[in-house]
């Protein structure tokens, strides 16, 4: 596929790189813009779903005959009206439990039974007369608790994956990874200086704000509609479809605007529910979950507990690298564990180097996707541990991590060799910065660290057709999260070389466009994007031959610049340049529409590297952070709308910064939740933070014609290590728990100042 | 449940409606006037999406009843363009990439407009704790807190 990269740092751009208002911004600033709990449907039913109040409990049986005699419900589900037609698909049989529990409920808030009804009060009602008997199973929300050979097991024949020998005994461990190169023992001899340390981090949920909610109409026929805010419709579609063993083309799903996902909407939960009881109940239904069983069924991430070791000369050089992490990731497989570990050293360049992970299962809900998954935790120890080895070293952290830092030609800590990577631009952008050099008062501190995430390509499809006034309607397949119309239409216009106000882009339902994977792991601007632009090129070999047909001349003697057909040189021809619009124009008598598609499973998604510096000042009396100055500098390849870019900076980094500061799960011995609302999980607020200074880097990614780099994910990962750098060195007490919340943070002075007294 | 009948005026409008004792005005709004504008991110008070005013005071709907609402003036995002003409928070909101998502700027900008009908010059930690109510998720508030400030200052120089 020709990708033109040799131009791409070069080249002129027109349109990509401008900064025009977003074709969904009137509809989202008037209240126009229909989410997920906007959509209504004629004589559409309230969908409830009751959930289990323990955390490990065996389901002895389920009555539901009173609710059903109560006017108005019109149907109730449990387990046994979605039988298992996984097939042996294991991670899709875990989605189904998960779904709705079947032998057992493995966590608080589990869904057990769902009712519809023709009002929420009704349904309410229905809800407290559907009887559950649980005989209630001892339960484990801890990591290392979990991990104990005395623990309770959730699975009690499950032996652990990847080890050498088998263990005999089960275990809640699910899985050994390990990644790594090098001989990390030989190195660690050559280390004059090694710094040592165990980190722990609390779970946090994505926190989108807009709960998740879908509208279900499935008929007798087997044929249904599904309105409903993902981050991946088509995934919905097919993960619906054969969970209640639809034909997918039958199901037809429409991705509403969506309030946020970052990764939690990445899978299905309440979809199938409302699906079953649609089909049970003849008629639409509406299922919208409230906030506390968002916190307490959906997202959230890991939590983790990780050691790590690094080995560093006096000279300043790193010579091994050591880590072992440990991330439950709720009731079933899956924490990101892996992504842990080969994120955990991927900015610095080692010649031994070692990351093993365990995947460990425990009462809790299952993780799901948050932005950067596994990569934050696993930084937040490494980048700690690099600042501390800094200072033993006697080097500035900064130029520490220069010397050691990964670049071209580096045999990453996860396997491949790198090509042209960010990271030393925004070190060396970072040392410019006037917030570098600023100064810092009493109980303030600067920290930073350095982040990496994959990125990652997929599928995408689209279409795109040319009416006959000129303008372009591009059809996507990938839910818009954070503006990604705005870049759609962007590199549309500047492929096809005609004004961004003759584009519109919109997100198409399953059954207008080919598969499209979710929308995460930063893909869409890069894969979708580039679906685009050889959509357009598709196009473009179009209009030229319908201009060479109007001139008469071979279609290859046609070239197509600045938005025009001309001909290739002057024995083409002598023609006046065509327009788009006027080829378009006169489309029906040359052939019929124009249309540009693109079908493809994009690879070469580059990766990317961010620089983060954090200014913080602690409150010795109560020991509350405050964030005084924060920088971002994150390599973008090539910032197609540069607000945009700076927004996935900036939000990314603000989210991290809740995770180091307020954010985590909090159980009570019972195994439940104790703050499941927004009250007391509490996400940074406006007047919490300053403003987020932002720098983007452009180093083109040779995998996408215009150098483009996913930016949406590698924000989140430094600035759990940035926060805690910074107030280590506000106060000169490392903090190795996430979150520094005020009490902790008050503990670790107390313990400072005594062992300081205890010395004199 | 018996239902109650409310007359209140909603964006300028006389509105009628009847709803149930245990209803929001949120739900209301949403379910029964199909004004979905004001969002439901919590329904606790914490997140500001559901943001209104009443009687030109800054308030979370889903924290009020909707039979409360008899004679009240009750203000939503529907009602802030005046026909075609973007209110001038709307259309800075839009330029300054105040929004990925979208599903709080509903309540950011009742609760900006509310801030800037009571001081038209606010400095940015007025606007960062008059805002304090509103959860974003997407963007780190730096492009709202931007929006409003330069909304206050394009509206002094108008
Ligand atoms: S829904 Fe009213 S404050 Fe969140
Ligand atoms: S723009 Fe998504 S929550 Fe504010």
């Amino acid at each position: 596929m020709p990708l033109d990269n040799a131009e791409s740092s070069t080249r002129k751009y027109k349109v990509v790189g401008t900064r025009p208002n977003r074709p969904d911004g009137v509809d989202k600033v008037t209240g126009r813009a229909r989410f997920g709990a906007d959509a209504v449907a004629p004589g559409q039913l309230v969908g409830l779903i009751l959930r289990s109040p323990h955390p490990h409990a065996k389901i002895k049986g389920i009555d539901a005959s009173k609710a059903l005699k109560l006017a108005g419900v019109k149907a109730v589900v449990t387990s046994a009206d979605l039988p298992d037609k996984t097939d042996g698909d294991a991670m899709l049989y875990d989605v189904l439990v998960n779904v709705m529990a079947r032998e057992k409920a493995l966590y608080q808030g589990h869904a057990v039974a769902a009712v519809a009804a023709t009002s929420a009060s009704i349904a309410r009602q229905a809800l407290k007369l559907i009887k559950v008997d649980y005989e209630i199973l001892p339960h484990v929300t801890d990591v290392d608790e979990a991990m104990k050979p005395n623990a309770p097991l959730l699975y009690p024949k499950m032996i652990t994956d990847g080890m050498d020998p088998k263990p005999k005994k089960p275990s809640n461990v699910v899985r050994r990874y390990e990644f790594g190169h090098g001989d990390v023992e030989a190195g660690f001899k050559k280390a004059e200086i090694i710094v040592e340390r165990s980190f722990k981090t609390e779970a946090t949920h994505q926190g989108y704000i807009e709960p998740h909610a879908c509208l279900a109409n499935v008929g007798p026929d087997g044929q249904g509609e599904l309105w409903v805010c993902t981050q991946g419709h088509f995934m919905v579609r097919d993960t619906c479809a054969r969970l209640l063993g639809m034909d997918f083309s039958k199901l037809r799903v429409t991705a509403s605007e969506i309030g946020g996902g970052f990764g939690g909407k990445t899978t299905v939960f309440i979809e199938p529910i409302a699906l079953a009881l649609s089909r049970k109940a003849n008629r639409p239904v509406k299922v919208v979950m409230s906030r506390e069983e968002v916190f307490k069924a959906t997202g959230p991430t890991s939590s983790s507990s990780i050691d790590v070791k690094i080995g560093a000369t006096k000279d300043g050089r790193i010579v091994a690298g050591d880590a072992t992490l440990r991330y439950q990731g709720g009731a079933f497989a899956g924490s990101p564990v892996e992504f842990g570990a080969m994120t955990a050293f991927a900015q610095y360049d080692l010649d031994n180097v070692r990351a093993v992970g365990f995947d460990v299962v425990c009462n809790r809900p299952k993780q799901a996707a948050y932005r950067a998954p596994g990569a934050p935790m696993a930084n937040f120890a490494v980048e700690s541990v690099i600042e501390e080895l800094a200072h033993k070293v006697g080097m500035e952290p900064i130029d520490f991590r220069i010397k050691n830092a990964a670049r071209e030609g580096t045999h990453s800590s996860y396997g491949p060799v790198y090509g042209p990577i960010g990271l030393l631009p925004t070190l060396q952008k970072a040392r410019e910065h006037p917030h570098f050099k600023a100064p810092l008062g009493k109980n303030q501190g600067r920290g930073m660290a350095c982040g990496f995430w994959f990125n990652f390509g997929g599928q995408s499809c689209v279409s795109m057709n040319i009416g006959v006034d000129g303008t372009v309607g591009v059809t996507v397949g990938s839910p818009d999260i954070g503006g990604s119309r705005a870049s759609m239409c962007l590199m549309t216009a500047e492929e096809l070389g005609i004004p961004y106000d003759k584009v519109r882009a919109v997100v198409a339902d399953t059954g207008t466009l080919g598969y499209n994977d979710v929308t995460d792991g930063s893909r869409t601007t890069f894969a979708t994007g580039m679906a685009c632009i050889m959509a357009a090129r598709d196009a473009i070999k179009k209009l030229c031959a319908r201009a060479a047909q109007i001139w008469g001349i071979p279609e290859d003697a046609v070239v197509w610049e600045n938005g025009h057909a001309k001909p290739a040189g002057s024995n083409a021809g002598n023609f006046p340049p065509m327009s788009l619009k006027e080829i378009a124009a006169q489309a029906p008598s040359t052939g019929g529409p124009i249309a540009g598609h693109h079908e493809f499973s994009a690879d070469g998604a580059g990766v990317s590297f961010a620089t983060h510096i954090c200014d913080s000042e602690v409150d010795p009396e109560t020991g509350f952070t405050k964030i005084l100055r924060y920088t971002v500098l994150q390599d973008a390849g090539k910032a197609v709308h540069p607000s945009y870019v700076e927004g996935q900076f900036q939000g990314g980094a603000v989210q991290g910064i809740g995770w180091a500061l307020n954010e985590e799960y909090i159980y009570g011995k019972d195994g439940r939740l104790q703050n499941a609302g927004f009250l007391d999980y509490r996400i940074p607020v406006c007047s919490d933070l300053p403003m987020i200074d932002t720098v983007i880097l452009e180093i083109p990614n040779p995998g996408h014609p215009y150098g483009v780099r996913g930016v949406g994910e590698t924000s989140i990962v430094p600035p759990l290590a940035a926060v805690a750098n910074s107030v280590s060195a506000a106060v000169g007490v490392r903090m190795t728990e996430l979150p520094i919340s005020p009490p902790k943070l008050l503990a670790a002075l107390e313990k400072q100042s005594a062992m300081k007294k205890a010395a004199e | 449940m018996s239902s109650i009948k409310v007359s209140t005026t909603i964006n300028g409008d006389p509105t009628e409606y009847v709803c149930e004792a245990d209803e929001t005005l949120l739900d209301v709004l949403r379910n029964r006037l199909g004004l979905t504008g004001a969002k439901e991110g919590c329904s606790t008070g914490d997140c500001g999406a559901c943001s209104v005013t009443i009687d030109g005071r800054l308030t979370c709907s889903c924290l009020v009843l909707g039979a409360e609402m008899d004679g009240a003036e009750i203000g939503t995002i529907e009602g802030m363009a005046s026909g075609e003409k973007l209110h001038p928070l709307q259309k800075k909101f839009i330029e300054h990439a105040a929004l990925q998502c979208g599903i709080c700027t509903p309540g950011f900008l009742i609760a900006a407009k509310s801030l800037l009908d009571h001081n038209p010059k606010p400095t940015e930690t007025e606007v960062r704790f008059a805002l304090a109510g509103n959860l974003c998720r997407c963007t780190g508030y730096d492009k709202i807190v931007r929006a409003v400030m330069d909304t206050a200052a394009e509206m002094r120089r108008a």
